[in-house]
């Protein structure tokens, strides 16, 4: 029992990381990742919510309708998102103003509704709670490997601390969108290659799977759709 | 962006030099997964300017008349809820008198509610305290905006399917990078607008 535990946390820190296995929540990782303190703090943000609302979702379970179960999951998400905002707009003003619509956005961040319809609405509170801190220490790690790369690149620092920024002259891009496409590109290129070479499946493509809004977009199908195109 | 910007910058603004997706990021989910063809990419967009007006138009009396000044927390759990019952409400209005229409977009307008753009775009509104014209104006010049980047990125993407990629960056790398090409030509409008 306590092995398939630690078996649910770790999960999400490596195997199913989500956002290079899952290919979920790329907003954020592409937006607020010009430096490692934005980074980590939106990785923390995103998994209190996370845990929390896995945790509510797992205990509502069985009181929420099926058919209703999308809007009341967004629901109590946005609850959540709303009490840290309030906690982090009283607490840590500088933080607020660093990821700015990012912090409200954390509510249509496709992981944690991804994991309340796959994970917390089916398996019981422990597992869920483990469930959404893997994942979202998973999601924190991405995010501050993408930060550190993208800030010392892009200026030569971390946390703002001079590392080759006296030798090196900054690379600008990396803190402008294209540089954030072009790392998070080769980072999915490089867990591409690990996945491989461990006998795994690559993600080729942001899919239908990785989407939260399959269960109430049935008629969509666009798995099939896609294999149709690829034909 | 503030109530004294003139309009046309806003919109000029909204299609190219914030681009929604090239430069905020939002709508990333649509962006990669819906631009494999340009029709599909052209419905999409469509799809998204719309509710992305209707939702601006309708979230902002509620946050001026009823959630000033006291309730302005409620922010982000009434606007989604409001959005989740737009796209609704567009859906079975479409389904039922513009048959048409509905039988072109219908299948997008579900994946709309947990799209980031639209309340993120209701979210820029309030946070850059447009009035009600400009917000409807930035929301038009956000969707055009999302169509321009869709459009091209989908025409891109089928080139792609026929070049010859090296094998490491197959499937999604070479998307990416393919965005970030894409985006890196929009930086050269920066500054147009304002």
């Amino acid at each position: 029992m306590a092995n398939k535990n630690i078996g649910y946390f770790t999960n999400g820190l490596l195997k199913e990381n989500p956002v290079l296995r899952l290919v979920l929540g790329t907003c954020p990782t592409l937006a607020v990742t010009t430096s490692v303190k934005d980074g980590i703090s939106m990785g923390l943000a995103a998994t209190v919510v996370l845990i929390c609302s896995n945790v509510a979702i797992s205990l509502l379970r069985k009181v929420i309708p099926d058919k209703v179960r999308i809007p009341a999951f967004i629901t109590i998400i946005a609850g959540f998102v709303s009490v840290v905002q309030m906690l982090v707009k009283a607490f840590l003003p500088s933080v607020d103003k660093a990821l700015g619509i990012y912090l409200p956005l954390i509510v249509v961040n496709c992981i944690i509704l991804a994991r309340a319809e796959m994970f917390a609405s089916k398996n019981s509170v422990l597992p869920s709670a483990l469930d959404g801190l893997g994942m979202g220490l998973g999601f924190t790690a991405t995010l501050t490997l993408m930060g550190t790369i993208r800030e010392l690149l892009g200026t030569g620092m971390i946390f703002g601390q001079p590392v080759t920024a006296n030798f090196i002259s900054p690379m600008i891009i990396f803190l402008l969108p294209p540089g954030g496409f072009f790392v998070f590109g080769m980072l999915v290129a490089a867990s591409n290659a690990i996945a491989k070479r461990q006998g795994k499946q690559p993600v080729e493509h942001l899919g239908c799977d990785s989407c939260p809004s399959k269960g109430i977009c049935g008629k969509t199908d666009c798995a099939e759709k896609e294999a149709v195109t690829n034909e | 962006m503030n109530n004294s910007t003139a309009i046309a910058s806003i919109l000029l603004a909204g299609i190219l030099t914030n681009n929604m997706v090239l430069s905020k990021f939002l709508g990333i989910c649509p962006f990669l997964g819906v631009s494999k063809k340009v029709n599909t990419a052209f419905s999409m967009s469509i799809a998204v300017t719309l509710v992305m007006v209707v939702a601006s138009a309708v979230t902002w009396p509620i946050y001026h008349y009823l959630l000033m000044p006291n309730y302005t927390y409620l922010e982000t759990i009434v606007f989604i809820l409001v959005i989740a019952a737009i796209v609704q409400f567009i859906e079975i209005f479409l389904k039922r008198f513009i048959k048409p229409v509905y039988n072109a977009l219908g299948i997008y307008l579900p994946l709309i509610t947990t799209n980031c753009a639209v309340l993120g775009i209701t979210q820029i509104n309030t946070a850059n305290q447009l009035d009600f014209v400009r917000s409807m104006i930035n929301a038009l010049g956000a969707g055009l905006g999302f169509m321009l980047a869709m459009l091209l990125f989908s025409g891109v993407r089928e080139r792609l399917e026929t070049a010859n990629i090296p094998e490491f960056l197959k499937g999604l790398p070479i998307t990416l990078i393919s965005a970030a090409l894409v985006s890196l030509s929009f930086l050269g409008f920066a500054g147009i607008g304002g």
